[in-house]
């Protein structure tokens, strides 16, 4: 086991182009085992790019994406294929606008997430098309896991239940237990609290912080709502135009002026008066 | 996404509305009519001559107008009761219902042959209708559980049925052992179909599909050689039953034992007609039992994963590849099955069998059935294969009676007969409620 708090995620010399558009430039950080890192930055910073990067739906421009499982075994994610990466590496994501298997029901969604697992055991199918009792006994333990989580994001009464039907809140809840059923190390989140109501959020902000302490898991968020970033993130990344304009803890970052005039869209003076005023 | 689209009924119109709408209708009757109707071309001694028929021309538009009329008067008073009956229809039906609905077709097959009216044009009808109750449930695992709209899926079942020919005509082979040789070959060929169309979805990948049948279809055609092109194969020799020839004795010597020598009762065609019947109906059993059990496990659940939503397949560690792959593979195989079967019931076989029509036939088995419903695509084949065949004199009828019922069908049931899809597993502690499976048709590329 390596010890806690060394480095996850190391991001190096990060760009992304798009034809003629930039949409990262030359980012680095950092993430830590056991860490919530907060990716924030106002609209079109280039935050969903960097996890599209990082899951692999992108194929970054330059850089180099490593990453560190605790067992120590160490991948160059830039080469990875996207399935091989939630696969092998176990990095794991939710999406922006929430992609659930709407037509199937909400256990179902949870259960497919164990897939790989479930995969083997059935022994490609042939012990499962035989109805042979390890089979059998996996998916009851697939189940059981699924329960666990329903149970966490209270959602057990719903759970045959189509997961379209549901409440946006609720398959927001759903779908970052999905993505937990599939076992990641690192649980990337885009957008987890978009559209949540204020007690919906703090709810939020309590189920990642349990993930953390109870799992072992470290997260890496992108987010819009500062009041679940300023409460449950150790890390936050900055990002503005593709690039990374701070980075550190919670509070340093609040305070920092390039933040400040990142956000309010004002010039670096006038953030650094208002740093003033507001410290006089 | 709500169970049935929620679709408002018009609202309700006023009288002179609907009369304005009805004129329009009748104008556009009465122009049509003109080059239709208005014009008559008279043969007579004195040559030709044109008659004109400016009647005619108005009784139509007449006759359009008032259909019209009443056709939205019915509409206006019958439409919330309609809606409302369309909806509720799937949800009426508790899942046990479904088994017992099954068990009951499965108990009517099995008799349906010693039934009295019986006779071999009916059981020649069934076994076609089974045929295609097989093919429906083979192209339900591509099109209804993984979503991947396949339009040459017939290219499967004349692989299938071709491997059976040429392999017994050339090397001798029996019939049970080119059966499952046919699976394989179909699998085959549905795994070198899958590889260039991994990336495609909808539409694309039924463009495709389209041309992969069409080339096997024209391979057929002009690879002389091997396949005899145009006049295709005959003589295809007859499955054995564990040996027991079922050949008419009047029509030459035997090999072997005959079966209606070895229980020393007369030959009858009967026993043959018999014999396939129950045939298919194994063979179209074992594909339903199959694909049921398949949707219960990890792989199954993959492609039904896959047919909502590919990218978040992608983003939980599954391999698209392998999962489009076996959905290909296996609704292949089961096509060659068929194929084979195909085959071995005609005796005789050409590339005229393996048209695009076919392919469009099985796929509205499925659609209308209900995507991914297997007592629906019952249904569905009997509607279709079972009734034109049945009324075979009324064969001008058949394609305007064919689209009539596919214009209703997708009206009142836009998700088929009986769309309903019940989870693969359960927890049992609040409601369960069926879903319905998103179109392939209409899935995200």
């Amino acid at each position: 086991m390596v010890a806690v708090n060394d480095v996850m995620l190391d991001v190096q010399h990060l760009s992304m182009r798009f034809g003629g558009l930039t949409a990262i430039d030359d980012l680095s950080f950092i993430a830590r085992r056991g860490d919530i890192t907060a990716l924030i930055g106002p609209n079109g910073a280039g935050k969903t790019t960097v996890f599209n990067c990082l899951t692999g739906f992108y194929r970054p421009s330059v850089g180099k994406l490593e990453f560190t499982q605790a067992s120590g075994r160490k991948f160059l994610l830039e080469r990875m294929p996207d399935f091989r990466i939630a696969r092998d590496a176990k990095v794991i994501r939710t999406f922006q606008n929430i992609r659930l298997f709407t037509g199937m029901s909400v256990l179902e969604n949870l259960v497919v997430a164990q897939h790989l697992r479930l995969t083997r055991a059935s022994g490609y199918a042939v012990a499962g098309l035989l109805h042979l009792a390890t089979y059998r006994k996996a998916e009851r333990r697939a189940v059981e896991h699924a329960r666990y989580w329903l149970d966490r994001i209270g959602l057990t009464t719903a759970a045959d239940l189509a997961a379209g039907n549901l409440p946006y809140g609720s398959q927001r809840r759903l779908e970052i237990a999905r993505a937990m059923c599939a076992g990641p190390e690192l649980l990337c989140l885009d957008e987890p609290a978009a559209g949540l109501n204020p007690r919906e959020s703090d709810e939020l902000s309590d189920l990642l912080l349990d993930i953390r302490r109870e799992h072992d898991i470290s997260v890496l968020l992108i987010e819009h709502d500062m009041s679940v970033v300023m409460q449950i993130s150790d890390h936050v990344v900055v990002l503005d135009h593709g690039a990374c304009i701070a980075d550190g803890a919670p509070a340093e970052v609040r305070a920092d002026p390039a933040v400040i005039s990142a956000y309010l869209g004002t010039a670096e003076e006038d953030a650094a008066a208002m740093q003033q005023g507001r410290q006089g | 996404m709500t169970r049935v689209a929620d679709r408002q009924a018009p609202p309700a119109a006023s009288l002179a509305h609907l009369v304005r709408d009805a004129g329009l209708a009748a104008l556009v009757a009465a122009l049509l009519a003109v080059p239709l109707l208005g014009f008559r071309l008279n043969v007579s001694a004195q040559g030709l001559s044109l008659e004109y028929r400016l009647p005619w021309i108005l009784y139509a538009a007449a006759a359009v107008f008032a259909g019209r009329l009443l056709l939205s008067l019915a509409a206006r008073s019958l439409w919330p009761q309609v809606r409302q009956r369309s909806r509720g229809f799937g949800a009426r039906f508790p899942s046990n219902t479904n088994v017992i609905v099954g068990w009951v077709l499965i108990g009517g097959a099995l008799v349906l042959p010693w039934l009295p009216f019986a006779d071999p044009r009916f059981l020649s009808v069934a076994t076609l209708v089974l045929i295609y109750v097989m093919l429906g449930w083979g192209l339900n695992i591509v099109v209804g559980l993984a979503g991947l709209l396949d339009l040459g899926y017939v290219a499967f079942y004349a692989i299938g049925a071709y491997s059976f020919a040429l392999l017994s005509m050339n090397f001798g082979l029996s019939f049970w052992i080119c059966l499952p040789l046919a699976g394989i070959l179909g699998a085959f060929f549905g795994i070198l179909l899958g590889f260039p169309v991994l990336r495609l979805r909808g539409d694309y990948l039924a463009i495709v599909t389209l041309g992969f049948g069409e080339i096997i279809r024209v391979i057929l055609l002009n690879w002389q050689a091997v396949t005899n092109g145009p006049d295709g194969i005959t003589d295809i020799p007859r499955p054995t039953l564990f040996g027991l020839s079922f050949e008419s004795p009047f029509r030459g010597p035997l090999h072997g034992t005959g079966f209606a020598d070895f229980l020393g009762v007369p030959y009858s065609p009967m026993q043959w007609m018999f014999f396939i019947y129950y045939l298919i109906l194994l063979l179209a059993l074992g594909t339903t039992l199959f694909a049921q059990r398949m949707r219960r496990l990890p792989t199954g659940r993959a492609w039904e994963a896959l047919r909502e939503d590919e990218i978040a397949c992608k983003s939980l560690g599954m391999n698209p590849v392998t999962v489009k792959l076996s959905a290909f593979a296996i609704g292949a195989s089961f096509a060659g099955l068929a194929g084979c079967f195909f085959a071995a019931r005609q005796g005789f076989i050409s590339p005229e069998s393996f048209t695009f029509i076919e392919s469009a036939t099985i796929l509205a088995i499925v659609v209308l059935g209900g995507m991914g419903s297997q007592i629906g695509i019952v249904l569905a084949a009997m509607l279709l294969v079972g009734l034109p065949e049945w009324f075979r004199n009324l064969a001008e009828y058949r394609m305007i009676a064919f689209g009539g019922a596919m214009v209703l069908i997708m009206i009142w049931r836009p998700g088929g007969l009986l769309s309903r899809r019940d989870p693969t597993v359960t927890l049992g502690e609040g409601p369960a409620e069926s879903m319905r499976p998103a179109p392939a048709a209409e899935s995200p590329r």
